[in-house]
């Protein structure tokens, strides 16, 4: 059956949002894929040019409602270059533990919705489990489990709460117990080594020349993180590892998978050290004015990829044009590409370990 | 070394019916006396072939009734449970707490805080309701029969497995036999279902039933031939009662003979696995898989026939868990510490049903618990997993039975 087309979406249970993947199967081999999006476009970079800088801090918060905090930062950031501005040590020290947290959060969702499309709901639960620890800690921070509208142009909306090193620490230390948990349910689980080595393999070279960034690119072995390449806030100072898949058999769903997997550890470690090293005491935001003229951009190390704002500013107390990189968006373009050759059942998989999110790949 | 608790269903239900029809015939006797034809109508209801024929059909309705409506919704109720605490949350709580006429401690039990067991009758109360959707495009006929055959042939399991040395409805000598067929029966269905709704999902799960079928059946009865090498028989009573007895002594703690601690130690892990296939528990549920095909071959049904293909899979669970038993663990035979000795006699405790339903349920959680902490493997994996793995597997137990078949 070689014209068989099926659609896994926009409708499919197990679709991460709204958009349909269309693979042509021969049996149950795949032969062509196509993914078909913009089913969730809700026209961002219009709808910003008509709304002054700070207030596009509450639209950014919705380009990835399962990361809300990079994204409002990487918006931040490029207006900032382009007011030059800058921000208090003690804010930037914030901005890489909210971030962190985020990003915590962000990969426990993938985690969550990982377990299911392998047809293993405990997993779900048991991620999501965690994610609440540091939900409740965003929460603390900014006052909303999601769309916190936290970053500012200029710094942070608030400083953190009292004790609030304490409370990371303790809910990390609880969630390294846990991770030990997922890591003989995940890891040592005989069967999900069957469904993912070996499985979506993407090369370096064809990862590079498609534009994947992020994670999927370093589990290919390719040793790209900005947060060390160019690294934004204070992260120079942060001494972490970036999460690089080295054991051979790159860019397959394991490799993914496990680059993931420990970037949920160094996240952890960066809070901590974060929490350490920052000014104890000063200001967190410095008072942007209202209008600018120039351009500035911002790439940063978003939970998905490399996430770009490019912010035009023609003197106006809002932008003139704002361009977004997604990471997702470029990454979606590689998946025909990923999926080609493998089973039918191992679309979800693939994609679950692909970690799309659809706010930000339709913009 | 225990005793049923109902020594001989039928001669049980022989004395229900003949009180029946003794009150029946008096009614009628009664009325004769105005109309005289009727006498013969009272006779003719006493006479033996036909309390024969009404026993047979009120055996057959307590053990589908007790089958279906008790275990299944038990079985149910245990595996939601269950692995809602795995998963670290409280699971079904709808009891007859909940009940809107429930009148006695509504105050001090809040209606989410019961124990769960009518859920599943609520569900199907709600499933009862909604519509039957048929596609547009779909084979009706075929479409309607699938479930029917699913169902069918579920129950027919029921017919040939006996819950106890003497509660059974038939007890044929080649009853592994034919449960083993009835069990094959429904991935016939599947297919059916999956081609004739007329969708890509139902057809690539009925496709995926079929071809897994071979995959895990015929290591199954490998399995059960090199059983057969010591039991002789395929009467399951009397594989049962060739297991009721001590293997030997580890101290005080008698073993027992149970096919699973002898050289059928092979030939049980692979039925085991193979039955989990056969049951399509989550390792090996591919043709509902829900992650890529929606629901599978169910995707299409609605309504009551959803309710028939889906709930019946606990069914089929029990039948499987029944036959391991039977098979494999020493069936309703109890542990010899549960009798007791009165007198020379031995007493036992629990009756032998009870013992069939611990070793049951027992299996089956085991079987819940490895479900819910594995990932689903994949339509080529499995195929890999029954003709690498496990048919070979069965062919050496086959070769170790009859080893020790030969030397004694």
């Amino acid at each position: 059956m070689p014209g068989f087309w099926i659609n896994m979406g926009p409708q499919h249970p197990m679709t991460h949002g709204l958009w349909n993947m269309k693979v042509q199967v021969d049996g149950e081999t795949i032969t062509d894929a196509r993914p078909e999006i913009g089913y969730l476009h809700r026209g961002y970079e219009k709808i910003m040019e008509v709304r002054e800088f700070q207030k596009n801090v509450v639209l950014t918060d919705r380009l990835c409602y399962v990361s809300s905090i990079t994204w409002s930062h990487a918006y931040c950031l490029a207006v900032e270059k382009m007011m030059g501005i800058e921000v208090p040590v003690r804010g930037q020290w914030i901005r890489v533990v909210s971030l962190e947290l985020q990003r915590i959060a962000s990969h426990l969702m993938w985690l969550a919705s990982y377990g299911p499309d392998l047809g293993f709901l405990t997993g779900l639960l048991w991620a999501l489990r965690e994610r609440e620890l540091f939900l409740d800690l965003i929460q603390l921070m900014s006052g909303a489990r999601m769309n916190q509208n936290y970053p500012r142009v200029g710094g942070v909306r608030n400083d953190l709460p009292e004790n609030f090193a304490a409370m990371c620490q303790r809910s990390i230390e609880h969630f390294l117990l846990k991770m030990e948990e997922y890591e003989k349910v995940f890891h040592d689980s005989k069967v999900f080594h069957m469904r993912t080595e070996g499985v979506g393999l993407l090369s370096a070279a064809d990862a590079i020349n498609w534009g994947v960034t992020g994670p999927n690119l370093r589990a290919c072995g390719v040793n790209v993180d900005l947060r060390r390449l160019d690294p934004y806030e204070t992260y120079e100072e942060v001494d972490f590892e970036p999460q690089v898949w080295h054991d051979g058999g790159a860019g397959d769903s394991y490799a993914r998978f496990v680059v993931r997997f420990n970037e949920l550890r160094e996240s952890c470690k960066i809070v901590l050290q974060a929490l350490e090293k920052m000014p104890k005491a000063g200001a967190y935001r410095a008072k942007p004015p209202r209008r600018a003229e120039g351009e500035g951009y911002a790439k940063t190390e978003d939970s998905r990829g490399e996430a770009l704002f490019y912010v035009i500013g023609d003197g106006d107390d809002r932008p003139y044009r704002v361009k977004i990189r997604s990471p997702v968006f470029s990454t979606m373009a590689a998946t025909p590409l990923i999926l080609r050759g493998n089973k039918l059942a191992d679309v979800v998989a693939i994609l679950g370990s692909v970690d799309v999110c659809v706010g930000e790949m339709d913009k | 070394m225990s005793a049923p608790l109902i020594p001989n269903l039928f001669d049980v239900c022989k004395v229900l019916t003949g009180a029946i029809v003794w009150v029946v015939q008096q009614i009628i006797y009664a009325v004769a006396v105005l109309i005289p034809p009727l006498r013969g109508l009272g006779d003719w209801l006493g006479s033996d072939p036909v309390i024969t024929i009404l026993t047979w059909l009120i055996a057959v309705t307590v053990i589908v009734v007790w089958a279906t409506l008790v275990n299944l919704l038990t079985m149910m109720w245990v595996e939601r449970k269950l692995y809602s605490r795995l998963q670290d949350r409280y699971g079904i709580m709808i009891s007859i707490w909940s009940l809107p006429f429930w009148p006695f401690n509504r105050v001090r039990r809040p209606t989410h805080r019961g124990t769960g067991y009518l859920q599943n009758v609520a569900d199907g109360v709600k499933l009862l309701q909604k519509e039957n959707i048929t596609p547009r495009n779909a084979d009706a006929a075929m479409f309607h029969i699938s479930p029917v055959l699913i169902a069918s042939s579920t129950l027919m399991i029921f017919a040939a497995l006996p819950w106890s040395s003497g509660f059974y409805v038939a007890n044929l000598p080649l009853g592994i036999l034919f449960i083993l067929a009835a069990f094959s029966l429904a991935p016939l269905g599947i297919l059916i279902a999956g081609w004739s709704a007329n969708n890509k999902y139902t057809l690539v799960g009925g496709l995926r039933a079929a071809a897994m079928l071979m995959a895990y059946e015929i290591p199954m009865i490998l399995a059960v031939i090199a059983l057969v090498f010591f039991t002789g028989s395929l009467d399951p009573i009397e594989i049962v009662r060739q297991q009721d007895r001590v293997l030997f002594a580890l101290g005080p703690i008698g073993i027992p003979a149970w096919y699973a601690f002898t050289p059928q130690f092979l030939g049980f892990l692979v039925f085991s696995v193979a039955m989990m296939a056969e049951m399509e528990r989550i390792p090996f549920d591919i043709p509902e898989a829900e992650a890529e095909l929606v629901e599978g071959w169910t995707t299409e049904y609605s309504g009551m026939r959803f309710g028939l293909v889906f709930g019946f899979k606990w069914l089929r669970m029990i039948a499987g868990a029944a036959l391991i038993a039977i098979l494999y663990l020493g069936g309703w035979s109890g542990p010899v510490f549960a009798t007791l000795d009165v007198g020379g006699i031995p007493v036992p405790i629990l009756p032998e049903e009870v013992w069939f339903l611990l070793k049951i349920y027992l299996i089956s959680a085991v079987f819940v618990w490895i479900s819910w902490s594995v990932p689903r493997v994949r339509i080529d994996q499995i195929l890999n997993i029954g003709w690498k793995r496990l048919i070979p597997y069965s062919l050496l137990a086959i070769l170790v039975a009859a080893g020790f078949r030969v030397l004694g």
